[in-house]
């Protein structure tokens, strides 16, 4: 039997991108910790996805919806006037805030919505926490003439209006979720409780890495089109592969799947960032590996901000897409490998990367890769001028304008 | 043979089925949940499941997910339901107690310490919603090896071809989730329970009990009479919610609920 209280697993792979194994597991990360109502979906789900991936119909399928709809490739952006003030590295911003609906989230929706559309599924449910994910997953549905139903805490909501507003004109029913942290975790929680009470009909569209098995494998394969692009990209710009990667993580799909293409490229430093809220030492964080211990939540066991007793502690981040207990099994794995960094920046400190990155480069981003981007700031400066770093700028920040405006004590 | 193999023997000698009781460990507070607890042998429960509090309680419906935050808001820990437990066993020998919960509180406390300490204080079996045969490694075999009963859900999504499966390493009893959906939602429809308890029957012998949404006795009655045992418990943690702060007549009333539940049940065969 393995030793499954051990954190770390000092065991090399000879891939970083071999995982996860027939039982969903990377390391002693990931599985499939869900209700038995649930598990004959999950394993239909698993054979559906198994049987699209080996389709070249599909992929072409995808290819082409990326291509016209969400409007890939997105650039990979030199922030010429940032690096130029940071007096470091060649700093690259892969832009996928250019995406439709403004951020990655798209990636993952449209290749869960086209394998929904293959196992004749009728309704979609998805929860969320800033609001992209639901966006993303209402912007589909209402192409593909589905019904959809998302899930989201009522303090997100109230943090969130406008992309509430945005769904509903998507033609999305926006349940409001009042229990526990009335935040994504909840949402969570109560899209998992409709699965399970309609289990038939409905495509359940996770937005991040993060669920039981197949979930962040699936994720991950939608969401690497950012690192397959940057990888051709910065080859074509600098003849050469980065020296760094930085993306900021709360779940962990933009990070996952612009670091999956590089993950055996051992030249590649590769650091995560998570959101340290009001500071690690308050408690008033969302940082799960730097300061969680590995739990089972939400079909996964993986790192969780949890108290002794085994109970979900409440997370906070200024940003709503961070403010998550949990992160992806995957990260959690490559954490205890040693293959990626886990960095934090402060509610704070990303607010200043916002600004920064608005002057100078004349881009709003939203405050989650803000996180990112507080870390490059601090990267940046110590490496030579030849080194260069990609960024993913996953998110555009017309939706937290409100936030922003209320921190610096502005009423608009 | 266990507590609960025990149990369902004798029902099945008497000729009737049994009632098996859900609370939330704790709720709404340590001292009033032992009393609870204490008296349900005498109105009638024949099976005792105690829920393990949890912050996010997914398989459940509003009414379980309040009692299991009002129990966690009183102080409630996975310890004290077995320091709880402990109390019970000291004055019945008898009563099968089985701990229903999620895993997360029992990957924390370190499984195989948990396995231990509740073998220790007089556990029975388990019930842990987000852990399917697929994971079995993790507890369901330790358990096993300790003498506990681990008993699984079956559902309606549970077909035949996934069945075996299921029941492999279930003992004890089999629990049949009425309805596809969390507790205390929709009512079960008895038609459709009947067949299902008869098509888990036919892949074992184990006693199939039944929950998920039976509230009134006459509707525990109608499950009671193809099903092994009935389950009750969004009804009874509704009256402990009704009750707020805690009281004699708290008791009372959850006594006097159990013990109109049980004579149904233990009635229904002769109807």
């Amino acid at each position: 039997m393995t030793t499954l209280e051990t954190g770390t697993d000092s065991h090399r792979p000879n891939s970083y991108r071999s995982g996860p194994d027939e039982r969903g597991r990377f390391g002693i990360h990931g599985g499939r910790f869900v209700a038995e109502t649930l598990m004959p979906n999950i394993l239909e789900l698993e054979r559906a996805y198994e049987a699209a991936k080996k389709d070249p119909a599909f992929h072409a399928e995808l290819a082409e919806w990326f291509k016209d709809y969400v409007g890939r490739p997105s650039p990979l952006y030199l922030a010429g006037r940032l690096s130029e003030h940071l007096g470091g590295a060649r700093v690259y911003f892969k832009r996928d805030e250019l995406n439709h609906t403004g951020a990655h989230k798209i990636n993952n929706t449209v290749g869960q919505i086209l394998l929904a559309r293959r196992m004749g599924k009728k309704r979609i449910i998805a929860e969320t926490g800033a609001g992209q994910h639901g966006v993303a997953t209402a912007t589909v549905a209402a192409r593909f003439g589905l019904e959809c139903i998302v899930y989201m805490g009522e303090r997100d909501i109230e943090r969130q209006k406008p992309n509430v507003f945005r769904m509903r004109l998507l033609g999305a029913e926006v349940r409001p979720v009042g229990s526990g942290s009335r935040t994504l975790k909840d949402a969570m929680n109560e899209a998992l409780r409709d699965w399970v009470t309609n289990v038939g009909d409905t495509f359940y569209i996770i937005g991040s890495v993060a669920g039981p098995h197949p979930y962040p494998a699936m994720v991950r394969d939608f969401q690497s089109i950012i690192g397959r692009e940057a990888r051709e990209q910065i080859q074509e710009k600098e003849g050469r592969l980065p020296d760094l990667l930085v993306a900021a993580v709360g779940g962990g799909s933009n990070a996952m799947g612009l670091f999956h293409p590089f993950l055996d490229d051992p030249g590649v430093r590769i650091v995560a960032v998570e959101a340290a809220g009001d500071g690690i030492g308050t408690g008033r964080h969302a940082a799960a590996m730097t300061a969680g211990s590995p739990g089972v939540l939400h079909g996964a066991r993986s790192y969780l901000l949890q108290d002794g007793d085994g109970q979900v502690i409440e997370p906070h981040s200024i940003s709503a897409g961070l403010d998550y207990p949990g992160i992806g099994p995957e990260h959690s794995w490559l954490k205890d490998v040693g293959r990626i960094e886990v960095a934090s920046a402060t509610d704070e400190e990303a607010l200043e990367a916002f600004g920064l990155c608005s002057r100078l480069e004349g881009i709003l981003p939203a405050l989650e890769p803000c996180h990112a981007l507080a870390q490059v700031i601090r990267l940046a400066p110590e490496m030579g001028k030849d080194e260069i770093v990609i960024m993913n700028l996953c998110g555009r920040g017309d939706k937290d304008v409100a936030t922003v405006a209320d921190r610096m004590g502005v009423v608009l | 043979m266990s507590r609960i193999e025990r149990r369902f023997t004798e029902l099945r000698r008497a000729g009737r089925a049994g009632l098996v009781t859900y609370l939330c460990g704790g709720d709404p507070d340590a001292d009033t949940f032992d009393a609870i607890l204490r008296g349900l042998p005498r109105a009638g429960a024949d099976v005792i499941e105690i829920g393990m509090p949890f912050s996010d309680p997914m398989a459940d419906g509003p009414t379980i997910q309040a009692g299991n935050l009002r129990a966690l808001a009183a102080g409630m820990t996975l310890a004290r339901v077995l320091e709880t437990v402990r109390r019970f066993r000291a004055r019945d020998e008898t009563t099968p107690i089985v701990l229903m919960g999620y895993y997360n509180p029992i990957h924390r406390y370190g499984r195989i310490r948990f396995l231990d300490d509740a073998v220790a204080a007089g556990v029975d079996g388990l019930i842990v919603v987000d852990l399917p045969p697929e994971e079995d490694e993790e507890l369901c075999l330790p358990a096993l090896e300790r003498g506990l009963n681990f008993i699984r859900l079956a559902t309606p999504t549970t077909d035949d071809a996934r069945l075996p499966a299921v029941l492999a390493n279930t003992s004890g009893f089999v629990y049949y989730v009425s309805i596809t959906g969390i507790t205390g939602a929709a009512a079960p429809v008895v038609q459709q329970v009947d067949a299902a308890v008869a098509r888990l029957k036919r892949h074992t012998d184990l006693p199939v009990a039944v929950g998920f949404g039976i509230r009134e006795p006459a509707q525990a009655a109608a499950i009671a009479r193809h099903a092994d045992a009935a389950v009750v418990g969004s009804a009874l943690v509704e009256i402990v919610a009704a009750h707020a702060g805690g009281s004699s007549a708290l008791i009372e009333a959850v006594h006097a609920k159990v013990a109109e539940l049980a004579q149904a049940v233990g009635g229904a065969r002769e109807a």
